[in-house]
């Protein structure tokens, strides 16, 4: 039986009364507690739909089931993010009748953990609907996406370390079985591994991180951490480990070497789900550890390590995205990219809240939720593109595949929408969070010390060439993939796909157009959740149906922007039509000076068009040789020898050899000394056994004695 | 019940003899007197038993007198010997730590039990509390007599003492339960050990099946 705790009289949440613009009336229509209990009762009915898909799986019709209740669960988590923003859920939460041994779970939302359960309620229902119509994978992916989906809300349900960490440990060992669902081919297999070696070190740095935070307040629920603010080195150790842990999840520069591997391992609407809500789940974790649960009295250089970590991962992830040649690996860098310009926002945010500078705090913090939201939105639907593309063309691979705007129209729509997006294009979502990011930014000499300034310029030009970089990206894949003519020919067989499908494309992209249009709004719904991370005096950094820029006088009114585009075009559309000959002219092609194709290539040859790697060197040769290692190689024969000439061309993350390779020669290191105890004789085996013993009692002689 | 009272001295000094035999058992250098020693700590064992059982009025506890008496004076010292007469064992003790080097840890083993067992059991009774300590004591260099010895036979020495130890600290509570079923299960422990020794040797020596034992020999493998 649930038990809520109704508070005495109508409760209202402390969120609820401040709404900017039109928001103002505090609408107490539902009572708070339904709430909570509606979110145990989707984290419940997912664990039921998990356990029924074990002996279920092979039913022809169980991906049906299954898929259909995630689904149901994902619009709950979405009505129930909606409504504990707008109304405020109850702030005692709600007591589960069960829980660790020495005390009831108590689950709750506010508003940081709310406005994540809206995007993760979001993308989970288009990730789902996606898997409705995809035809069905293998059973072994059916349990565990239930439990994906479960342990990422009971990240955000949680009110105590414990319930945290138990559900974002859930959410990883879920999704790494659905990485390693594929594992009959050996890449998978290696991605899996390594998925769960950065799983495991983001929960060995989570949990002491959180047992730092606990051991000073003395109990683990978040209000007596909150309480307890951590000082001196124990701060220090706490923001350590809480980016280290956090990030390794969020896949940051140097923790994100699991990211392009996974990503393209797992089945489509898994790594959609990963890059749109995994990724900020993570982030989620950050914000509440550094943000909230030390308090708001930490010094401005706390967020200098954040700054630092994000500028570098947004460059990375941008430029990596411009030379990778797998659909699915280049849109998990530019999810690298969107982290790292999260991430940057966060940090601006503990910069700007350490020098007493509430408005811009609140700016930098809007601009990263509302990156967060967006990206999560985008980034699935571009992830759902991918896997339709990969599906019905045969192929991730860039160069196999090329005009699919003729066979897949609305797939090719919704791309352009996630593409532009992507590219932050206004008045798409990406512009508008990243409008505010750069204004806050670019406030960032206001804090003082002349290093902070320093570094915020320097992380304001990192981040303008990382958008540049992405637009770049998003051009390159947009263009490879859906322009053209076909490359193979399994592509120029492509067929647009099912209907549920579309729709769990459209569903995104409309997202997508619709929080471009009105960023405003949604800040103001963000209201709740920026008081969390910048103090209760946070105001959202929106005016009416504007997003302004803190105290500067920029504002950005993206329905405007939006008006001028459409009358600019229509003008254009005007013109040629005006000034063109009245019918249309269909007359030969010139095919650029290349022969007639042969008759075996009916789409022509492939050789004729620009390839994904011939794309990409221009980028490579200027950015990627001093930050990727990127080599190239020309095998040329001499005149009068008959073998081809060959030129081959690569890169290198730098995070192999300066990360992965000295800590897999530590592991080897380890191994070694660890293989000498089987070698021991009797008598040593109890001498080790005796100097533990003789240890613990000196240990309680010496306990004792102070 | 403290200082110069009858009941506690005595019981001190039969702890304190056990303590002082396991010292003498640490510097022996023939095995032949390591197994007198044994012997008589096993009967000290067994006097301090019969004493708690009197003090005590727990009859039971004479049974466990009479028990270590038996196995752990007379027969399996008997055993031992037996044991070493009849496969002409090196009667030298054979040292992964020298003699000295032995007694000075042995002393700071000691140390070690009173800082700690007296500080926890403060406010319990003191022959209680002496006797714990005693007993950790002999349980710690039985330890020690274990790992600083190559000999199996001196390994089980060393564990016969460890278990000497444990049921001192056992007679030495009042109202303890299951103290002679404690040290019986002990004890077939003690002979199961013993015996298996025997078994080992003789395979070793005698009554190998094994034929690789033959290869070392006609040079087919080194």
């Amino acid at each position: 039986m649930l038990r809520a705790c109704f508070p005495a009289g109508p409760c209202r949440s402390p969120f609820a009364p401040r709404r900017a613009g039109g928001y103002t009336a505090a609408r107490d229509s539902l009572p708070p507690a339904p709430v909570l209990t509606a979110l145990a009762l989707c984290l419940g009915f997912l664990v039921l739909l998990a356990a029924a898909a074990v002996p279920l799986g092979r039913h022809p019709r169980a991906g049906l089931l299954v898929h259909g209740g995630c689904l149901i669960a994902a619009l709950g988590f979405a009505g129930i993010a909606l409504a504990a923003l707008l109304v405020g859920a109850a702030p005692e939460g709600l007591l589960l009748p069960f829980g660790p041994p020495w005390a009831a779970a108590r689950i709750g939302l506010d508003g940081l953990s709310a406005w994540f359960l809206l995007l993760l309620g979001l993308t989970g229902a288009a990730a789902s609907l996606f898997a409705l119509g995809h035809p069905p994978g293998p059973p072994r992916t059916l349990p565990p996406f239930p439990l994906f989906l479960a342990g990422m809300a009971l990240t955000l349900a949680a009110t105590d370390a414990f319930l945290l960490l138990g559900g974002f440990e859930l959410m990883s060992l879920a999704s790494w079985a659905l990485v390693a669902a594929d594992h009959e081919k050996e890449e998978n297999r290696k991605a899996a591994r390594l998925y769960l070696i950065f799983a495991l070190l983001a929960a060995a740095c989570l949990v002491p991180a959180f047992g730092l935070l606990a051991g000073r307040a003395g109990a683990i629920t978040f209000d007596a951490m909150r309480a307890a603010p951590p000082e001196g080195w124990r701060a220090a150790a706490v923001l350590v480990l809480g980016l280290v842990g956090a990030g390794a999840k969020a896949g940051l520069v140097p923790l994100h070497a699991w990211l392009p591997l996974a990503h393209p391992a797992a089945p489509s609407h898994v790594s959609a789900l990963m890059s749109g809500a995994m990724t900020k789940i993570a982030l989620y974790v950050l914000a509440r550890l550094l943000l909230d649960l030390c308090g708001a009295a930490q010094p401005s250089w706390w967020g200098v390590p954040l700054l630092v970590a994000g500028a570098f991962s947004a460059l990375l992830g941008a430029l990596r995205a411009n030379l990778e040649e797998d659909a699915k690996t280049l849109l998990a860098c530019s999810t690298i990219e969107n982290v790292g310009l999260v991430v940057l926002g966060l940090g601006l945010a503990l910069a700007f809240r350490g020098a007493d500078l509430g408005p811009l705090a609140a700016l930098a913090a809007g601009a990263a939720l509302l990156h967060a939201l967006n990206h999560g939105v985008f980034k699935t639907l571009l992830f759902l593109v991918a896997g339709a593309v990969a599906h019905s063309a045969g192929s991730r691979r860039l160069d196999r595949l090329g005009g699919l705007i003729h066979a897949m129209p609305v797939t090719a729509g919704a791309a352009l929408v996630g593409a532009a997006a992507a590219a932050s294009l206004p008045p798409l979502s990406g512009f508008a969070s990243e409008w505010l990011l750069l204004q806050s930014l670019l406030a960032g000499w206001r804090v003082g010390g002349i290093g902070v300034q320093v570094l915020a310029a320097a992380a304001a030009a990192l981040a303008a060439m990382a958008a540049a970089l992405a637009a770049a990206a998003m051009v390159r894949l947009f263009g490879l993939v859906f322009l053209g003519r076909p490359r193979s020919p399994r592509g120029a067989g492509a067929r647009e796909v099912s209907a549920a499908e579309r729709a769990a494309l459209l569903l995104p992209a409309g997202l997508t157009v619709l929080f471009g249009l009105f960023p405003a709004t949604l800040l103001s719904l963000a209201a709740p959740a920026l008081q969390v991370l910048t103090g209760p005096a946070a105001q959202a950094p929106a005016r009416g149906l504007w997003l302004v820029a803190g105290e500067a006088p920029s504002g950005y009114a993206p329905l405007f922007i939006a008006l001028l585009l459409v009358l600019a075009l229509a003008l254009a559309w005007f013109l040629v039509r005006r000034r063109s000959p009245a019918t249309t002219q269909r007359g030969p092609v010139w095919n650029c000076g290349f022969i007639d194709p042969p008759t075996h290539l009916p789409f022509g040859d492939p050789l004729t068009q620009p390839t994904a790697g011939g794309i990409a060197q221009p980028l490579r040769r200027m950015l990627g040789q001093p930050l990727l290692r990127a080599r190239e190689s020309l095998d040329m024969p001499r005149p009068g020898e008959t073998r081809p000439a060959r030129y081959a061309a690569g890169f290198e993350d730098p995070a192999g050899p300066l990360l992965l390779a000295p800590a897999a020669r530590l592991r080897d290191r380890i191994a070694v000394q660890a293989e000498k105890l089987r070698d021991l004789t009797i008598r040593r085996c109890l001498s080790l056994s005796f100097a533990t013993l003789v240890g613990l009692l000196a240990l309680l002689a010496w306990l004792e004695s102070r | 019940m403290t200082f110069g009272q009858l009941p506690y001295d005595v019981a001190h000094l039969l702890g304190g003899g056990m303590l002082l035999l396991s010292f003498v058992l640490l510097y022996q250098r023939r095995i032949g007197a390591v197994i007198n020693a044994l012997a008589l700590q096993g009967a000290i064992l067994a006097l301090a038993a019969a004493w708690q059982g009197f003090m005590q009025g727990a009859p039971q506890l004479y049974l466990t007198a009479l028990i270590a008496f038996g196995a752990k004076a007379v027969l399996i010292p008997f055993a031992l010997r037996a044991l070493l007469r009849r496969f002409d064992l090196h009667r030298n003790v054979e040292t992964a730590l020298g003699i000295g080097p032995s007694l000075v840890a042995g002393v700071a083993l000691v140390a070690l039990a009173i800082l700690v067992v007296l500080p926890i059991t403060a406010g319990s009774k003191a022959i209680a509390r002496e006797d714990l300590a005693l007993a950790l004591s002999v349980v710690l260099l039985g330890m020690l007599m274990m790992i600083t010895r190559r000999n199996a036979i001196l390994q089980v020495v060393g564990l016969m003492t460890l278990e000497n130890g444990l049921i001192l600290a056992a007679v030495g509570v009042a109202g303890m339960p299951l103290v002679v079923e404690l040290s019986t299960a002990a004890l077939v422990m003690m002979l199961l050990v013993v015996g298996g020794v025997f078994v080992f040797q003789i395979r070793e020596r005698f009554d190998t099946v094994d034929t690789s034992f033959l290869e070392i020999h006609r040079g087919e493998r080194p």
